[in-house]
């Protein structure tokens, strides 16, 4: 074979190469996408949305989104002003080490002064904390103001959801997206985020 | 009679190279005439693979991958079906006991070189199969949908978390949904009975096609092939029939009465074969009070642990399987068997023994700051034993390796 077939045969086997590689990503999209959360899951994983004016002061409640418990609480006046009473508690008061989608809003970390919505997944390893609002010395803190403590490994949580120093778990619970319309919380969307 | 299936066999022989291929890797293929016990796992490996296929085949006939049935069906199985307890126990034992023979049938590796040139692609092939075994062993964990199932694997894919950037959209990618659910499992099981098994069998051919090409070491770390018959035979060598299958099926023998012991009267191993938690169902709003891994990921898990930010937990953990990869490289010794390496190869191997085992331990048990000490010197002591191999071996005097087995 002459030197110039040789440089033809290259060329050709290099062009075909690159049309035939350039339909690889094309053939590979619906093997990867196929992964992706289905319309069903995404359905089953959607918005949440419920009346929270019916709720007392000072109560907690407890609603399942995507599987996961989320926490909302009807703080009242008095417990508001007290947050800065267990501040020298608190590992990470203002949220630094977290992504907090409404960051320095509110003192309740939430988009409406008044309520409080964070996941109640324990940020050590997943356990549900439990609310014990009462201002009293607890067996695992004498000078208790109200807050959430996890039954599992000891981690302690103010009425915001902000994690103790010292405890296992390292970081504040999380605050899903959310929004409200009046008195409807919607968990899980947000249409200014 | 004979003759039409004599006449049928040479037919098919000349159209199948069945004699030839029989010939030239089981009956008369060469292997070193005096090895000892540690060139067995190779072989009980092959075994505990037959198992694993056929008992698997067994257990996806009653089993459901969905997530309202999949534990419901491991019961169904464990209960209903007749002598459906024998075949999962059966799965079970085997992936732990598959697990103990390539760990040490690894070592054996280590010991007498079994990387060193040419048989850099058969460590390597050989590196490759325990990799997919171990996602193979994961995958396989999380189908009883019970409590360490889900929060095991709750652990293991937030580790794709820990990678920046596209870390949260990879879990929700491998996860198909917001928690590990029915949709999740369904294509955990596809991955466990059909991709993994089928990269495993291609594996394990091209690791004995690869093996076969080089052949067998020996402990004292000679080259057969240099003395050879007048067939070009090395002289060292005993034919694979019947020195080695007899050879093979004694330790298989041995091998069948541990597992059956095992299967039969302690088939949770004391909660280090199946944990005690998985006999629970899965359950996303509480988690198991101890999440340990199972014994054959402990020592990964520890170095995990170890590291206290995730993502180097992540790098460090992946970084110690890797490392094996590279061991033929990393190996810079004239002698290949420990027999005949320096000191400081024979106290580096027994540290990282002695480390492997220590890291181990350390990931089946909760932490302490002790604890938490020892799984870092561990994870110390583990990489220095390859980081350091090629100063040692290279710079230690080494006895002089005989010229026959």
């Amino acid at each position: 074979m002459q030197d110039k077939d040789k440089t033809r045969r290259k060329v050709l086997i290099g062009l075909t190469s690159a049309v035939g590689l350039s339909g690889l990503p094309f053939a590979a999209t619906p093997f990867i996408a196929a992964w992706n959360p289905s319309a069903k899951a995404k359905a089953a994983g959607a918005a949440v949305k419920l009346d929270v004016s019916k709720m007392q002061y000072g109560q907690q409640i407890q609603v399942s989104w995507r599987k996961q418990p989320v926490f909302i609480v009807r703080h009242t006046k008095d417990s508001i002003a007290s947050l800065d009473l267990v501040l020298p508690k608190l590992a990470d008061p203002n949220s630094d080490q977290i992504e907090e989608p409404y960051k320095g809003l509110n003192a309740s970390r939430s988009k409406s002064p008044e309520y409080s919505v964070f996941s109640g997944v324990c940020t050590h390893l997943g356990c549900a904390p439990k609310y014990f609002p009462e201002v009293e010395p607890k067996p695992w803190d004498a000078t208790w103001n109200g807050g959430f403590f996890c039954p599992c490994h000891g981690s302690m949580f103010d009425i915001v959801g902000r994690v103790f120093k010292g405890v296992p778990a390292s970081t504040n619970l999380i605050v899903p997206p959310h929004m409200f319309e009046g008195s409807i919380l919607t968990i899980g969307e947000d249409k200014e985020l | 009679m004979t003759e039409i299936a004599s006449k049928l066999f040479t037919w098919v022989n000349t159209r199948l190279p069945i004699v030839n291929t029989f010939e030239r890797h089981l009956s008369k293929h060469p292997v070193p005439s005096k090895v000892n016990f540690w060139y067995l796992f190779g072989a009980l490996a092959a075994v505990t693979l037959i198992i694993q296929i056929v008992t698997g085949i067994w257990l996806i006939m009653p089993y459901s991958n969905t997530e309202e049935q999949a534990f419901s069906s491991i019961e169904y199985i464990m209960r209903d079906v007749d002598y459906g307890w024998v075949i999962r126990y059966m799965h079970t034992t085997g992936a732990s006991l598959f697990f103990a023979v390539v760990y040490l049938h690894m070592f054996r590796g280590l010991l007498y070189g079994s990387y060193q040139k040419p048989k850099e692609l058969v460590w390597i092939f050989g590196c490759t199969i325990y990799l997919a075994m171990m996602a193979e062993g994961f995958l396989g964990y999380v189908l009883p949908y019970g409590q360490m199932s889900y929060w095991g694997a709750q652990v293991i894919i937030s580790l794709f978390g820990a990678i920046p950037y596209i870390g949260e959209s990879l879990e929700l990618w491998v996860r198909g949904d917001y928690y590990i659910s029915g949709i999740t499992v369904s294509r955990f099981f596809a991955l466990h009975v059909v991709a993994l098994p089928l990269v495993l069998i291609a594996l394990v051919f091209l690791h004995l096609v690869a093996l076969h090409e080089v052949g067998a070491g020996n402990p004292e770390g000679v080259d057969i092939e240099e003395y050879l018959d007048e067939d070009g035979v090395p002289l060292d060598s005993v034919p694979f029939f019947p020195y080695k299958v007899l050879n093979a099926l004694v330790a298989i023998g041995v091998f069948m009465t541990v597992f059956s012991i095992i299967m039969f009267f302690f088939p949770e191993g004391g909660g280090y074969f199946i944990e005690m938690a998985n006999f629970e169902e899965a359950n996303p709003l509480v988690t198991p009070d101890h999440i340990a891994p199972v014994w054959y990921y402990a020592p990964f898990y520890t170095m995990l642990r170890a590291i206290p930010d995730p993502l180097g937990g992540l790098i460090v953990m992946a970084a110690g399987v890797a490392i094996f990869f590279v061991v033929p490289w990393l190996d810079r010794s004239k002698v290949a068997s420990i027999r005949y390496k320096g000191i400081y190869s024979k106290i580096a191997i027994t540290m990282f023994g002695v480390s492997f085992l220590t890291l181990g331990y350390l990931g089946t048990v909760g932490v302490t700051e002790v604890r938490k000490t020892m799984s870092l010197v561990c994870t110390i002591i583990y990489f220095a034993y390859f980081l350091l191999m090629p100063i040692y071996t290279k710079y230690e005097t080494t006895k002089e390796v005989p010229k026959r087995l």
